[in-house]
């Protein structure tokens, strides 16, 4: 399912849009390394750190998406990374484990 | 292929510009043909020794080399050194101090993680004088 499509059903705020491309899987961890170390290709990351770092890690893991949980909020630094990088920022007020099994169970449908 | 050299300087203890030189690597090897595996495990090895550069040593040199069978990563710093470098290899194991634990590192897992993505993994490290870790991936 397109991350698009995945934001407007689940509801959820887009922060920054990047390419509209097909999200396979849903990965939650906050510890970076850990989601360097597991989070498979082309996931929808779900976190609640929105700091410069989250936004290199989902470049360079090739994650398709970050999804800020808890209503967690991107600061500026890692806004203007997004906007540079093109990545998929959303945002929910759900906590995390909510907000990944509403789109694991979307995208399994 | 003709071997590529990259050549870069990490020198600022921001952390807002750390992964600036893996992404630019990322950016370059993506024009090289190279598959999407190697490229993800080259850049996900190379922001990890970066952050860890940031993190320990106020910044180092990174140089990577991309020839027709393999790359080969090499972080030079003239931060402390690592005292014990089988300790700082075990999964879990950090002494990243608590500012950088904030910003969601410090698990522990850097090292580790640069030898699961990477096919060589050496590292050369005095205390006091600094550390070089060179680190290889394939091309099949």
């Amino acid at each position: 399912m397109q991350i698009s499509e995945i934001a407007r059903e689940c509801g959820f705020t887009i922060i920054n849009r990047g390419e509209d491309i097909e999200a396979r899987s849903v990965y939650c961890c906050d510890l970076l390394s850990i989601v360097m170390s597991n989070a498979p290709e082309g996931c929808i990351w779900f976190t609640v750190m929105g700091n410069v770092n989250s936004v290199a890690v989902s470049v360079l893991s090739d994650i398709a998406c970050i999804v800020l949980a808890h209503g967690s909020s991107l600061d500026e630094d890692a806004m203007q990374k997004a906007q540079e990088q093109n990545v998929w920022i959303l945002q929910t007020a759900l906590p995390i484990f909510d907000a990944a099994d509403t789109v694991n169970r979307l995208i399994n449908a | 292929m003709n071997s590529l050299e990259l050549r870069y300087t990490v020198d600022s203890e921001d952390f807002t510009l750390a992964g600036d030189a893996a992404s630019r690597i990322k950016k370059k090897l993506k024009r090289m043909e190279l598959s999407p595996d190697i490229i993800r495990r080259t850049s996900i090895s190379l922001y990890e020794g970066e952050i860890n550069m940031f993190i320990h040593a106020s910044g180092g040199e990174i140089i990577v080399t991309v020839s027709s069978d393999e790359i080969v990563m090499k972080l030079i710093d003239r931060g402390p050194g690592i005292e014990d470098v089988k300790l700082a290899m075990r999964e879990g194991y950090s002494t990243a101090p608590d500012n950088v634990r904030s910003l969601g590192f410090g698990a522990g897992m850097g090292l580790p993680n640069m030898k699961k993505y990477t096919d060589e993994l050496e590292i050369e490290s005095e205390v006091g004088v600094g550390t070089t870790v060179t680190m290889k991936i394939y091309i099949d």
